[in-house]
């Protein structure tokens, strides 16, 4: 165990001077130079807000359902079928016919080729799934039509956050999506998310409807309130433009009366058929709703062909900047809600760095002159490894670009409390052997090869329990789960090379002192 | 060589009253769980006016009708920790704070971290941590279980079992507060512990090779004094180390390091303690783990 080819010292040097470099890394500031991975603080360091969304899918499941029943109706009445007593309820709609054609209608939404029944080959299953309940007929989404509803109503809501808070332009936000229906926005260096969470907290479901006084209209109407929450109209069910045929929106301040307003701009279909229905009714009330909410109601005067047009309705600077960032943006699928949020201010992260680095320095000059007191000149081996430990494991943290929070400082400075175990493992095991064996070389030898299963076995453990929290934790603690198990092969490596390196030459040079340990 | 099993059954007796103490506390005072398990606001909040102390902060905010609103001091004189569960869960209840102790105090202070906990990730964070520490629990079972006998998985588990319960109850007893921190706290002492133990058992084991003819008694003393001063020095550099990481890394891991320093101490002990007095009363000896390796 003590002897060591010329050619394994050459490359544990490299290898030092190698993580030596790569974690110096981390003290210059510029990126120019050839190598540029550094290791990342965590919102926890840094400061940031951390915002975890969650999606409220009833809505869509609602909407869909909708579409369905209304689809179901024409469907079959061309087949001659009527479909009675159609029910759209929570989760599922319940409908009756003739018990001749109940067969049938099953058949037909279990069919594979079903033109009704969306059927996803890959999942083996269809978007609905329909059961005789005796009286009446049940449709309800598959489990499978469940997911991938919420999978797409996802991706369209990660599309769209990132969207808004790009427009915002924080630096380097990271828009990430958790289960099936979460997305998580880590946002370093921000400290105030008021704004944010407001932006992410509307869904901008922008729609341009007729106001109809006399609450008569063909297509239903249903009474909205305004934004002051004073006044409310009677607003058709019938939609003439949605957010969908915004090209632009931009905050502009109208110099005839002196309002901030937000103006747009509409797509070729958007301002063919705004140009049409304002042409036919003029005089009437045009309402603006926002996510169920009246903005404004003008009138309209005259043909408004040209395809832009203006909204007003009391608007801030700051108010209109952000609803034509939203519209710009386009509307979420489905409302977002705030599950968890964690802040952390920039100078409070800084605080945590000091305090960290402190405790860091403390605990290791403590661990550094114990062992030097216990141990004399093994004391100073077993210290140089600890420091070649430290730089290694930084370097290895760099290589990895990996996430550094305040639990994983803690995590390093827990390794440099338990990292000695090895050395002192195989030095107590040396002193053992020292007593019936003269032989220094021997002794050393053996002591070694005692000892590895005790190191071996004490380290599992530790990796083990780094491991599970690695994958249970989140966050911070999985920065703390990273050092730790980091730690523990770096230990290793330098306890196995590099301590044994110097104690073998130490040894070498020794070998026929008595009491050498 | 100190005379450890002169005192295994007084120790056995000792724990085995720790224990029930504990379990009494976390059945029926039970623990403090944080908002991470629990749900609700927390801010840190550092003033820079006197006026402000834990009493006016207090009224201000019980005018609010927060429901249950805790106010602490938090480390240095002028930061301050406030808690509440947000019942009504109010969406822009930071910005109402903000504003109401703007109005009362001025611009005075500043909100260094705001925490904010949905009833539904609570859950899910507190399901998740039992579950992780079950989890590390069964591993190290399987993993004992795999590199010795019977005998000495029921020792390291019990020692395990022990120094989990023991530290939480202490938590419970102190009012102490569990949060993210503490679960992980907690499955380094599982895996602490247990490399405590292994050491130890390491030993048990090559002396029962060795000797037949010294007993269990006498051998599990004998390998405890062997690996004493590695047992020592190791348990002193980790407890360095938490103890620096105790006093100078900040309030927010003052929680973590504070249970994983009782955890190393109990770690220390039950390895000593009660792991051997396992292997004393199930009568070891050099046949259980010769039976052993015939099998194999």
């Amino acid at each position: 165990m003590l002897y060591f080819s010329k050619l394994r010292i050459i490359l544990v040097s490299l290898i030092c001077l190698f993580f030596i470099f790569v974690a110096s890394n981390n003290l210059f500031n510029q990126d120019n130079r050839f190598f540029d991975k550094k290791i990342n603080l965590g919102l926890d360091l840094q400061g940031g807000s951390y915002l975890l969304l969650e999606i409220d899918n009833k809505p869509v499941i609602q909407q869909k359902l909708q579409n369905i029943s209304s689809s179901i109706r024409s469907y079959f009445k061309e087949k001659g079928i009527r479909i009675g007593n159609l029910n759209l309820l929570d989760n599922k709609i319940t409908f009756n016919v003739e018990e001749k054609f109940k067969q049938s209608i099953i058949d037909e939404f279990q069919d594979e080729n079903s033109n009704i029944n969306p059927y996803y080959p890959r999942f083996n299953s269809h978007q609905f799934e329909i059961i005789d309940s005796g009286s009446v007929l049940e449709l309800s989404f598959s489990k499978q039509g469940l997911v991938e509803l919420k999978t797409s109503s996802q991706d369209q809501a990660l599309e769209i956050v990132r969207r808004r808070i790009d427009e915002i332009g924080t630096n380097e936000p990271n828009i990430l999506k958790r289960g099936n229906d979460r997305v998580l926005v880590e946002l370093p260096g921000l400290d105030d998310p008021a704004r944010i969470k407001t932006l992410l907290g509307k869904t901008a479901n922008l729609t341009f409807r007729f106001v109809s006084k006399n609450n008569q209209d063909s297509f239903g109407s249903e009474k909205l309130q305004y934004e002051d929450g004073l006044n409310e109209d009677y607003v058709s069910k019938r939609i003439i433009l949605s957010g969908d045929n915004l090209l632009d929106a931009q905050p502009r301040m109208n110099n005839q009366t002196n309002e901030t307003v937000v103006s747009f701009t509409l797509d070729r279909v958007g301002a063919k058929r705004f140009g049409k229905a304002t042409s036919s009714n003029i005089g009437r009330q045009l309402a603006i709703v926002l996510d169920g909410k009246i903005i404004s109601a003008p009138v309209v005067r005259d043909t408004i062909a040209s395809g832009s047009g203006q909204i007003s309705g009391g608007f801030t600077f700051q108010s209109a900047t952000d609803l034509a960032l939203l519209l710009r943006s386009g509307a979420l699928p489905a409302p977002l809600y705030i599950i968890e949020e964690r802040t952390v201010g920039p100078d409070l992260g800084q605080d945590s760095i000091n305090a960290g680095m402190i405790a860091l320095a403390i605990g290791f000059l403590l661990v550094i002159i114990y062992m030097f007191f216990k141990y004399k000149t093994f004391g100073l081996i077993t210290n140089i490894t600890l420091i070649t430990n430290l730089i290694i494991l930084l370097g290895v943290l760099t290589l990895f670009e990996a996430t550094l929070t305040l639990p994983g400082i803690a995590g390093i400075i827990l390794t440099v409390g338990m990292a000695v175990d090895a050395n002192v493992l195989i030095f107590e095991r040396i002193k053992e052997e020292l007593k019936n064996e003269k032989n220094n070389i021997i002794a050393f030898d053996s002591g070694y090869t005692k000892s590895r299963t005790a190191i071996l076995d004490a380290n599992i453990t530790t990796l083990l329990a780094a491991v599970i929290l690695f994958f249970m934790g989140s966050g911070p603690i999985k920065g703390f789960s990273i050092t730790l198990g980091v730690g523990i092969f770096t230990t290793l490596f330098s306890v196995y090379f590099i301590a044994r390196l110097f104690t073998a030459i130490y040894v070498l040079r020794n070998k026929d002192k008595e009491a050498l340990i | 060589m100190i005379k450890f099993n002169k005192f295994y059954t007084q120790f056995n007796i000792i724990s085995l009253v720790l224990v029930i103490i504990s379990l009494g506390f976390l059945i029926f005072k039970g623990l403090n769980f944080g908002i991470d398990f629990k749900g609700g606001t927390l801010i840190e909040l550092r003033s820079s006016d006197n006026k402000i102390n834990v009493t006016s902060l207090r009224d201000n905010l019980n005018q609010m009708d927060l429901g249950d609103v805790s106010v602490k001091k938090f480390g240095n004189d002028q930061d301050y920790l406030v808690k509440f569960e947000n019942k009504d869960k109010k969406k822009d209840i930071i910005e109402e704070i903000k504003f109401n102790l703007d109005k009362s105090f001025g611009n005075d202070f500043d909100f260094r971290r705001v925490e904010n906990v949905g009833p539904k990730v609570s859950e899910e964070l507190l399901r998740s941590g039992i579950i992780a520490i079950s989890v590390s629990l069964a591993i190290m079972l399987i993993y004992i279980w795999i590199r010795f006998e019977w005998q000495f998985s029921l020792g390291a588990i019990i020692a395990l079992f022990h120094d989990v319960i023991v530290t939480l109850g202490l938590f419970s007893l102190l009012s102490l507060e569990i949060n993210l921190s503490i679960i992980a706290a907690v499955l380094t002492i599982v895996g602490y512990s247990m490399n405590d133990t292994v050491v130890i058992f390491d030993r048990v084991r090559e002396n029962l090779r060795k000797y037949s003819d010294i007993k269990i008694f006498e051998l599990t003393n004998i390998s405890i004094n062997e690996t004493l001063s590695r047992t020592l020095i190791t348990s002193v550099t980790t407890l360095l180390a938490l103890f620096s990481i105790f006093f100078f890394g900040g309030e927010i891991l003052k929680g973590f390091s504070l249970a994983m320093i009782f955890g190393v101490i109990f770690g220390t002990y039950s390895s000593i303690y009660i792991a051997n007095t396992v292997l004393v009363r199930l009568n070891v000896s050099q046949r259980t783990i010769l039976k052993e390796e015939e099998k194999i």
